[in-house]
């Protein structure tokens, strides 16, 4: 597997560290609903087919990635700055 | 107060020279991190044209007179060779002592970094200006194309003597796999 970091270009997947779903860039406010935080902390998809999770690239540029790829034919349709992506 | 001898972290290793490939402490002197704010590529490209630079490009590194600007991260650069002049919109801090520079050169440095680096590093791939963040085994090191057989690989000074390792035993070991054909 290749992730093509959007800054180093095409590397192993060993240089990366996986980290989880996507919905780690979504943190509720300091005051949200119990039941916010429980899904931000606890709940998941297990989707088969496209899901969206962060990455770091470790051996690389140390930037987070968002990664969009298919659980089902390994496919990865997108990999994003965290960091440029629109707030 | 006691005179304090300033020593780089291979002081002592004296080049080498096996399978066409040379390795040597490279002298680069001062490296200074260059971490742009946001917003202050402005502030900082002019402050950079005082010297003859400007903020380079992922992967690339720009070099005027002995003096670098080295790509090594988003918004981010070493500028090495040179006291730095006032700049203006980055993080500017002084990062010599944190680092340790090899050079590696030679028809066979390309074989030697092939053993070490998952990357294509042949020179047809990685031509003369570019730069990678790789990591060297399981080192964390930036590596430069700077001559037409010419790469200097940077690593955390505590790694200097890991990483010399490293490069001789693969400069042994392309030796004594050459030495077995003829
Ligand atoms: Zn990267």
């Amino acid at each position: 597997m290749r992730l093509k970091c959007p800054l180093c270009g095409e590397r192993d997947r060993r240089e990366f560290h996986y980290y989880g779903a996507e919905d780690y860039l979504h943190r509720p406010e300091v005051d949200a609903e119990p039941a916010a935080w429980d899904n931000y902390l606890h709940l998941r998809d297990n989707p088969a087919g496209m899901t969206r999770d962060l990455w770091y690239h470790e051996a690389g540029c140390a930037q987070w990635l968002l990664v969009t790829r298919n659980t089902v034919t390994h496919e990865i349709s997108a990999v994003e700055l965290v960091a440029e992506r629109a707030k | 107060m006691p005179e304090l001898i300033a020593k780089s972290a291979l002081e002592g290793f004296s080049a080498q020279h096996l399978a066409g490939a040379t390795l040597a402490e490279a002298e680069v002197g001062p490296i200074t991190s260059v971490a742009v704010y946001p917003d202050g590529a402005k502030a900082l490209a002019k402050g950079l044209k005082s010297i003859g630079l400007t903020f380079p490009a992922p992967n690339a590194f720009i070099e005027k007179k002995g003096t670098r600007i080295v790509w090594n991260g988003r918004d981010q650069a070493f500028l090495t060779g040179v006291v730095p002049p006032t700049l203006e919109g980055a993080a500017v801090s002084d990062q010599t002592d944190g680092w340790a520079v090899l050079a590696l050169g030679g028809p066979g440095a390309v074989d030697v970094l092939a053993r070490l680096v998952p990357l294509d590093l042949r020179l047809s791939a990685f031509p003369v200006g570019r730069v990678v963040r790789a990591p060297v085994n399981h080192m964390n090191a930036v590596i430069l194309r700077t001559g037409d057989y010419a790469f200097e690989v940077m690593v955390f000074r505590s790694m200097a003597r890991t990483a010399w390792h490293e490069f001789e035993a693969a400069m042994q070991a392309l030796a004594a796999r050459a030495a077995m054909k003829s």
